[in-house]
Parts: C-alpha cells; sequence; structure tokens
C-alpha cells in the first residue's frame, strides 16, 4: 500500500502527448489521521475528497490533481513535519485533511504563514477562529461551537426545561458544553467532565440516572461516543431519558451497531444523508457505489471540501500559486455544497443552516437518522467578531 | 445510598477487568522480569477474535472460547519469538522491544480489519437488568463480568496455591535459578505462564468487547492503568494484584463519582466539574505515588 | 585505532551539520533543515535523559513531563507577553529566547529536583512506576488547564526572538540549536569524565561499594536526575520554539517511551548513542511515514530487528564498522 496516491488526470492526454496544453498536476497535500482509534475519520475524509476526483476522472474543476495523503498519527509535532516537507521540499501550495484541532493548532500557522493555503474539512477550533483568523485559513465543516450549539437549541425547541451535560475533561470537551449552554435555555441538572482515556461509563450512568434529568447532551468523538451509547442503553437509560446529541456523537456507523435501541436520539446536524438537494442526491449513492460502509459526516466532509476547491481550481484555471487569486475564488464559495445553502462568514467560518435530526425506523426496519426540521437559519460562530481580515 | 452502593458495584467491575489484565501482566513481570508494553495489544487481540467471530457466527458462546484460544496462541508466540530472548536483558531493551510490540500489532490489526471500530453485542441472555435489591437495579452483562472475574480470582488462587505447578510459578517468581538447577524446564514454563497471562487478558477483551468499541489502540487506553495495579498490589503476586485491582477500581470510580460534587460545595459548578475532573484522573496515580512511597514493594508483599 | 577514527567521524559530522541547510537548499530539499532541527532537538533530550538513564543507571519513564514543562514554559510565558496580563498576577510574560530557555530549565530543574527527591526513594521497577505516575498527573492537569488551551494545546505565533538574529528564519534557528546543542554534547563529555560521572558510574554498578567508599549514592543520583530533567527541559523549550505550538501531546506517556526507545536504539550510556538514536527515529518516521500508509509496522519492524539482533545499538554498530575500517 503505499502511501502517494498519485491520482494523474487526463491520462489519455499524457500518453499521447499531441494535446500542448497538458497541465502539470495541481498538488493538494492532505495531512490527516489514519492510525490509531481516530484512524477512520481521516480515512473517511480523505475517501470523500477522493470521491469527487474519481468522479472528475482525477480531476477538480477541470484541473488535473495530484493528491498526496500522509498520515499524522495524531502527533502535533509529526504533521507540522509532513506539512514542513509538503510546503519546502515539494513546493505545494494547498493543504487540506486534519481531523483534530490540537494537530491543526501546529500545522495551520505553518502553512498559512508559508503563503499557502488550508481549507479545513473538519476541525475548526476556536483560537484559530476568533483573533489569529487568517486570510489563507477557511474552514469548510464548521467552527467547533456549531454543533453542540445546534444541539442546544434542538434541545429548547423541543421543550426540554432540565439537561444533564457530559463531556470529556479537554478543551473541546470544554467547549461542547459551553456550546450547548449558549443555545439551551432551559437549567441544567447536572454537569460531568469525563476523563479523556475513560472507557467504562458506569459511574456516570448512575449519576444521571439519580438527577433524573429531562434531557440528557453529551459529546464523546469517535470510539468513547460509540462505548457512553452502549453503556446508556445497557444501563436501562435508552428511551427512557431522552438524549440529544451534536453530530460528532451519531453517524450512521454508530446507528448500525445501536440497532433499534437508538431510535428517538435527536442530533443537531448540518447535513444528513435524506438531504433534498442535487449535490447530495449525487454524493450519497456514488459513495454507496464506490465504498460500500456507511456514509458518515467526514465522508460529507471530504466531498464538501473536494467540491469547494474544485470550485476555486476552476475559477482560477488551476493557478495554486497565484494565492490572492485563489484565496478570491475559494471566498466566493462558488459550489453546490451537499448541506445545501453555503458561503463564508468574516473569518471564513461557513455561514449555513443548522438542522434537527432524529433516529427513526427506515423503510427496511433499519434505524436511519431522518431530519425533522430546520433549527438555524444562516448561523454563524461567536468567534468571527474578533476577526480582523 | 444506592447511588454509592451502585458506584461502589462498579469499581469492583472495573477492577475486576482490570485483575484479569493485571493477572498475566505482574507474573510475567515476577517470573520473567519482562516489562511487557505490548500485554494491551492481546487484550486488544481478544477483543478482535471475539467480535469478528460473534459477527460470522452471531453466538457468543463460540466467540468466547475463541477469543481466549486467539490471545493465548498470540501470547505464546510472542514468547517464542520476541519475549524470550528478552529474559537476560536489562528493562530498557524489553521497553524498547515491547513498545516495538505494539506499533507492530497495531497495524497489523489495522491492515486486517480495517479503521472502523468493531461492535459487538450483549449476549441476548444478559441484555437487561436485574433487580439486586427492590427498587435498585444493575445491568445484568456487568454482574456476569463480575462472577467471571471472581471465579477466574479463586481460580487462579487456587492454581497457584494448591498445584505443583503453581508451585513452580512460585517458586519461580523468587527463585528461579533454583528451579532451573532441580531440573524443571524453566523455558517450557515461562511459555505456559505467558500464554496463561494472554489467556486471561483476551478474556478481558472478548468481555469489554460489548461494552466498549472494539478499536486499534484500545490496548494503551487501559495499560498504563494496569501497570499501576500491578505496582500497588506489589509485583509478581496474583493475590496482590486481585486487591490492588479492586483498590484502584474503587478509588478511581468514587473519584470520578464523587469528586466534582465534594468540590461544587466550595466552589462555582463549572470551575469545580473541570477540577474534579482533572484531580479524579490524577487520583490512582497520586496513590501509586504514595503507595510506592510508603511501602516500596506494594501493599500485599510481606517482608522482604 | 579507534580515536582517530573517532576525531575523523567528528570532523566528518561538524561539517556536515555546518553545510547542511546549504545543502539542503542546494539539492531542492529545503525541509532537510527543519528536520534536522528536530533530530538535534530530540538529540538533546535524549542526551539528557542518558544522563539519568545510562550514567546514572535511573530508568525514568517520565521525562516526557521536562519535555513537556519545557515546552509549557516558553508557551505560557509567550501567550502573557501577548495578552499582556501578568503571569499569577506575578511576573510579565516574555518572547525572548534567552529569558525563556532558562526559564524553562530552572522551572523543570525545580520540578526534576521535586520528583526526584521522592522517586530516588525507590528503585528498579518501582523507580520506573513512580516517575511515570508524576508524569501522568502532569499530563492530566494540563489537559484540565482550559488557561492555557487544554487539549488543544497553546499556538506560540511567533518564535522567540535572540537579539540581533532572525529566528523565525528556519535556517537561523537551526544554527541557535546547532550550537546550543554543540555546548550540550560538550558539557555531557566532560561530564562522563569528571569526577562526578565516575562516582556516579560507580554508584550505577554498585551502590553499596560506592557506599563504603564514603559517598552519598542518594546525592549523586539526584543531581544527575536534576541536571537530567533540567536538559529534557531546554529540549522542550526548543521544541515548543521549533513547532511554535506546545500541547500535552509531549506529556504524555508514548512521550517517554519515544524518548527511551531513542536512547537504547543509539545505545545506552555512551556519548553518541542518543544523538545517533534521536537523529535514526526522527528520520524514521519521517521517511516511513511518506512511504507508506501503514508505515508503523515497518517502524516496529525496524526498532524490534535492531533491539534483538544489536546489543547497544547504533552506536555500538558504528564502532564495530570504524574498528574493521582502520
Amino acid at each position: 500500500m503505499r502511501r502517494r496516491d498519485i491520482l494523474l488526470g487526463s491520462a489519455a492526454a499524457l500518453a499521447t502527448g499531441t494535446r500542448a496544453f497538458a497541465q502539470t498536476p495541481v498538488t493538494i497535500g492532505m495531512v490527516t489521521t489514519l492510525s490509531g482509534p481516530g484512524g477512520y475519520l481521516g480515512q473517511d475524509i480523505r475517501d470523500g475528497f477522493k470521491l469527487v476526483m474519481d468522479m472528475e476522472g482525477g480531476k477538480l474543476g477541470g484541473v488535473p490533481v495530484q493528491l498526496v495523503v500522509e498520515d499524522d498519527a495524531l502527533k502535533p509535532g509529526q504533521g507540522k513535519q509532513i506539512a514542513d516537507r509538503l510546503l519546502k521540499n515539494d513546493k505545494v501550495k494547498l493543504f487540506t485533511g486534519i481531523v483534530f484541532s490540537n494537530v491543526a493548532g501546529a500545522v495551520v500557522p505553518d502553512v498559512v504563514d508559508a503563503g499557502a493555503i488550508y481549507v479545513s474539512p473538519n476541525a475548526g477550533p476556536s483560537n484559530l477562529a476568533g483573533k489569529e483568523c487568517h486570510k489563507n485559513y477557511f474552514v469548510a465543516s464548521w467552527q467547533n461551537d456549531n454543533i453542540h450549539e445546534a444541539a442546544g437549541q434542538a434541545a429548547t425547541n423541543l421543550g426540554y426545561k432540565r439537561a444533564f451535560i457530559l463531556a470529556p475533561n479537554y478543551q473541546a470537551g470544554k467547549d461542547s458544553l459551553a456550546g450547548f449552554r449558549r443555545f439551551f435555555k432551559g437549567d441544567i441538572a447536572g454537569e460531568i467532565f469525563t476523563r479523556l482515556d475513560q472507557t467504562d461509563f458506569a459511574a456516570e450512568m448512575a449519576q444521571i440516572r439519580a438527577a433524573n434529568p429531562d434531557v440528557v447532551f453529551q459529546f464523546h468523538p469517535g470510539g468513547l461516543g460509540i462505548a457512553f451509547l452502549r453503556q446508556y442503553q445497557q444501563a436501562g437509560l435508552l428511551g427512557k431519558i431522552p438524549m440529544v446529541v451534536s453530530e460528532a456523537s451519531i453517524d450512521n456507523v454508530i446507528l448500525a451497531a445501536l440497532g433499534d435501541a437508538a431510535l428517538g436520539i435527536y442530533v443537531g446536524s448540518h447535513w444528513n444523508t435524506d438531504f433534498d438537494n442535487a449535490a447530495n442526491k449525487a454524493f450519497v449513492p456514488a459513495w454507496q457505489k464506490a465504498y460500500g460502509r456507511p456514509i458518515t459526516t467526514y465522508s460529507q466532509q471530504g466531498y464538501d471540501t473536494a467540491l469547494l476547491i474544485a470550485s476555486a481550481l476552476k475559477a482560477t484555471g488551476g493557478k495554486v500559486n497565484d494565492t490572492a487569486a485563489m484565496r478570491a475564488a475559494l471566498a466566493k464559495a462558488d459550489f453546490q455544497s451537499t448541506r445545501g445553502a453555503f458561503k463564508f462568514g468574516l473569518n471564513q467560518h461557513p455561514i449555513q443552516d443548522w438542522y434537527m435530526l432524529k433516529v427513526e425506523k427506515g423503510d427496511d426496519g433499519k434505524p436511519v437518522l431522518r431530519t425533522v426540521q430546520k433549527i438555524l437559519t444562516n448561523h454563524t460562530d461567536a468567534y468571527a467578531a474578533q476577526c480582523k481580515l | 445510598m444506592t447511588l454509592v452502593f451502585e458506584q461502589l458495584l462498579n469499581g469492583v467491575q472495573l477492577g475486576v477487568m482490570l485483575f484479569l489484565l493485571a493477572a498475566g501482566l505482574t507474573l510475567v513481570f515476577g517470573i520473567m522480569g519482562v516489562i511487557n508494553l505490548a500485554h494491551g495489544s492481546l487484550y486488544m487481540i481478544g477483543a478482535y477474535a471475539g467480535a469478528l467471530v460473534a459477527a460470522k457466527t452471531g453466538s457468543f458462546l463460540i466467540a468466547f472460547p475463541t477469543a481466549l484460544l486467539a490471545a493465548a496462541a498470540a501470547g505464546m508466540l510472542m514468547e517464542t519469538m520476541v519475549i524470550r530472548r528478552l529474559y537476560a536483558r536489562d528493562h530498557l531493551d524489553q521497553v524498547l522491544a515491547t513498545f516495538a510490540l505494539i506499533l507492530i500489532f497495531n497495524e497489523l490489526i489495522t491492515i486486517t480489519f480495517g479503521r472502523q471500530p468493531l461492535f459487538v453485542s450483549v449476549p441476548p441472555l444478559l441484555n437487561g437488568s436485574i433487580e439486586l435489591v427492590p427498587g435498585f437495579r444493575y445491568p445484568a452483562y456487568r454482574l456476569a463480568i463480575i462472577v467471571v472475574g471472581l471465579l477466574v480470582g479463586v481460580g487462579l488462587y487456587g492454581l497457584i496455591q494448591h498445584t505443583r505447578v503453581g508451585m513452580l510459578v512460585r517458586a519461580g517468581a523468587t527463585h528461579r535459578d533454583m528451579v532451573r538447577a532441580l531440573g524443571i524446564d524453566v523455558r517450557l514454563l515461562c511459555t505456559l505462564v505467558f500464554g496463561l497471562g494472554a489467556l486471561l487478558a483476551g478474556l478481558a477483551g472478548v468481555m469489554a468487547g460489548p461494552i466498549l468499541a472494539v478499536q486499534v489502540g484500545m490496548g494503551e487506553q487501559i495499560l498504563i492503568m494496569t501497570f499501576v495495579v500491578v505496582v500497588i498490589g506489589g509485583v509478581g503476586s496474583i493475590r496482590g494484584a486481585f486487591l490492588g485491582a479492586l483498590i484502584v477500581g474503587i478509588v478511581d470510580t468514587l473519584l470520578r463519582a464523587f469528586m466534582p460534587s465534594l468540590l461544587r460545595q466550595v466552589m462555582v459548578g463549572s470551575e469545580a466539574d473541570a477540577l474534579g475532573a482533572g484531580l479524579a484522573s490524577m487520583g490512582v496515580y497520586l496513590l501509586m505515588a504514595i503507595v510506592l512511597l510508603v511501602r516500596p514493594r506494594g501493599l500485599f508483599i510481606h517482608g522482604q | 585505532m579507534p580515536s582517530a577514527f573517532k576525531l575523523f567521524a567528528l570532523a566528518i559530522g561538524a561539517v556536515v551539520l555546518i553545510a547542511l541547510p546549504f545543502i539542503a537548499d542546494g539539492i531542492g530539499m529545503p525541509a532537510a533543515t527543519t528536520l534536522a532541527t528536530s533530530m538535534l532537538i530530540y538529540g538533546i533530550a535524549a542526551a539528557s535523559l542518558n544522563l539519568a538513564l545510562g550514567y546514572g543507571g535511573l530508568v525514568s519513564f517520565g521525562h516526557a513531563a521536562f519535555l513537556g514543562l519545557g515546552g509549557y514554559v516558553v508557551g505560557i510565558l509567550y501567550h502573557h507577553f501577548v495578552s499582556g496580563d501578568p503571569v499569577f498576577g506575578w511576573f510579565a510574560g516574555t518572547n525572548q529566547l534567552i529569558v525563556s530557555v532558562p526559564a524553562a530549565m530552572l522551572v523543570c530543574g525545580l520540578l526534576a529536583a521535586a520528583i526526584g527527591a521522592l522517586s530516588l526513594r525507590t528503585s528498579g521497577v518501582q523507580f520506573i512506576m513512580i516517575t511515570l505516575a508524576f508524569a501522568q498527573m502532569l499530563f492530566f492537569l494540563f489537559v484540565s488547564l482550559k488557561a492555557y488551551g487544554g487539549d488543544d494545546g497553546l499556538i506560540i505565533r511567533r518564535r522567540n526572538a535572540l537579539p540581533g538574529l532572525d529566528t523565525r528564519d528556519d535556517t537561523t534557528f537551526y544554527f541557535v540549536c546547532l550550537a546550543i546543542a554543540a555546548v550540550c554534547w560538550l558539557l555531557l563529555q566532560r561530564f562522563a569524565r569528571s569526577r562526578f560521572g565516575v562516582v556516579l558510574s560507580g554508584v550505577r554498578q554498585s551502590e553499596r561499594r560506592m557506599a563504603a567508599l564514603g559517598f552519598t549514592p542518594y546525592i549523586y543520583k539526584l543531581v544527575a536526575f536534576i541536571v537530567s530533567g533540567m536538559g529534557t527541559g531546554l529540549a522542550g523549550a526548543l521544541l515548543a520554539n521549533h513547532l511554535r505550538f506546545v500541547s500535552p501531546d509531549t506529556l504524555h506517556w508514548t512521550k517517554s517511551g519515544e524518548l527511551m526507545v531513542m536512547v537504547v536504539l543509539g545505545g545506552v550510556g555512551t556519548l553518541s548513542g542518543p544523538w545517533l538514536g534521536a537523529a535514526a527515529l526522527v528520520a524514521l518516521e519521517a521517511i516511513l511515514a511518506a512511504w507508506s500508509e501503514n508505515w508503523q509496522i515497518f517502524l516496529g519492524l525496524v526498532l524490534l530487528v535492531v533491539v534483538l539482533l544489536t546489543r547497544g545499538g547504533l552506536d555500538r554498530l558504528l564502532r564495530l564498522l570504524g574498528r574493521r575500517s582502520s
């Protein structure tokens, strides 16, 4: 398995060598997490991104593209080293891929200071969204707080009065509870910070049962979230005390594992498989055909990021070295997102709509995520005002 | 009151899981003097083997023994291929070699099973909860884990204290050369002990499957905690590992459950929660440091 | 004649290290300079750890505590320099390397004194575990410190400044690190041959004998541990400047393991071993990760082969080669 997935476009043209304008491909550096427990997130981002390239025959926006994927192993230092090599040795001007905020914190400043552009498919940490925003830094997913704000709004819309909230004791966890509180209008019946390396939540289940709240909000990314939901179910709480989660906490992989027990969970989300727009209707079946495994938010993020980059490459004719032109083209966000309406705000983070989803029985009897209603329109983030671009 | 009782049970359940891992580690540590960082990988192998067979056959009853065998086989293979060459080396070489083994096992699992976490359902029989006393229910599966763990504890105790093999193991832990001089095949004994430790780690792994997500790196998450247990209980002592595991499990669970609310008496809510969680995380390490300072050889080792 | 070979090797090494940035630029691989900077910094950390591990026989599984804390001193001082409010309401932050690096070493020295004073009451496996325990406590402390970024870490937007030098330039920063590394090398070399170093080695081999000779082993071990912690703190401070970022990632127990791996890979208790080990591990990670998605399996295999087949690591391997060639 070679790391460098060299996806050369217009193979025929290159082979015959007759077409004088056969461009040298634009290189895009994808630094992402492929090993360890978080590895499947990076894998879905990469495969979503590659899907767009495959559908265009190795191009993005009509420009041949070479995608260099490397594994940061969730180590900020490793990510930095990779980015540095791609920046200096290979003169890469366009980067994407990072899953985790701490890796982004180490890599993004280097990339943008070197005059290259970074488009984030997932991480949107607050320390890069406010005062430290940068003209070369775009976030195609969300500011991290957004997903929890949407969950808070969903709980408010559902009329819950007392919420019990839990998240791991680290920055993203604290941000998640802050985000939820910002948009939840009821009272907080209890708050627990779980441990980052904790996989057994029995103690927390007992606390929840004792507090007997109207609703539980929890944020546990990746495998932690799976463990939490299963233990919630085993403790007999699922179905008894309703749960609202942010979209990082539940996806189709987790749903398949939980089965019927997941019915009734509410999710605040920026995208769902059942969204009725042309881009999404092209994306969902294409993913199934290409990979045959459950589609996740991360798949969508990789896919949308590729669409965004494709729009900019098309507008500039693939001239990635003209950073100003690329920047202007990216800022227009002239693409049909699978989530519907999308534009960039002051800090080049998304302004987008947020929805409430619910886990219901699908046509085949298996649980699926159904979109219930739009809960936030043209939602921006709390840090945009601090950004002076 | 029931909350405290429930949390105690949770602590015991965590302790039992830790014991299954610590038992193997402490024997290998005590008898062969090897620091095996890759012990967590055996736990992971048990979990993956269990998840795979459970998914293919749909039966937890088949998955269970397969996982034990897979972990034991992997353990014995590991011992004959690598660990055996480390007995005469110092701890540093052992750390490096077993660190390398972690990398290899994690990547092999990634290549074989992919990166998405796997799932195991709770066996139907144990799905649900049992009313222990009127008005107090506890998940049946967790109760089952406690029972299995206690049975293994009793069985191991019997094996070590009252059988010939156990006698050799005990003798090997303290007077290795003497055992060898008596004509015992120490190499075989080591392989068997290592296999037994691996089997127990695999047991912990397959039982963890329905509770946690089965994923790459799951071994390292619990490994350090296991070392804490081994050291607190005293290296080489099964009884120490058992009691140490229960102490660590209960202390950790109770700190997590009650530290924030205790702090909330004296501080404002959110700050108290964050600090409480931080202190609770440090708790077991603080415990270990104190134990090592007061009784460097562990709580349950007597004499010199 | 091993000594002539050694001098020759040293001279070659010095020339290569000085010429490296220019060669890197010349062959169109300027990133080699930053990679080499990483190697030097980890070399300082590994050489410092080797002081405790190799010379003192103190197997510390918690040196990430010093690496991370050194970095956090730089990060926190910079954070307060930018925001303007004093550290702990007491003194002002700074962006001067000449202040932040000694501060990092001082703080790490104090921490090492505290950890060492307690931990040295144990030995063997217990020492390994108690150093791990202290490092884990520090890890969880920084993870839950929201004021300094918690798990997301602290971004140091600009490298610390040195009067008269542009540290933002990667080549300049490389030479800064090279100079510091060279000083460390010389100091460690002198240390190994000093009376203190000889006594320390004696303590490692037989504590009882040294005690009988009238030395107090505890003091020697404690001083070695403190110096070792300070050196690792220095590396941490440089690493934070190099990455322009510090996070609890540098405090995690796997980082302690990595530092140990570097020392063992290079050769425990040798002068050049830790530097070789650090360079080899950093290079292996970079090269293998670029080559294969499943790079960790190859890294694991390489490490396993080295530890099983060579007793004494890369240093010994080079010595054997040197002897053969001379």
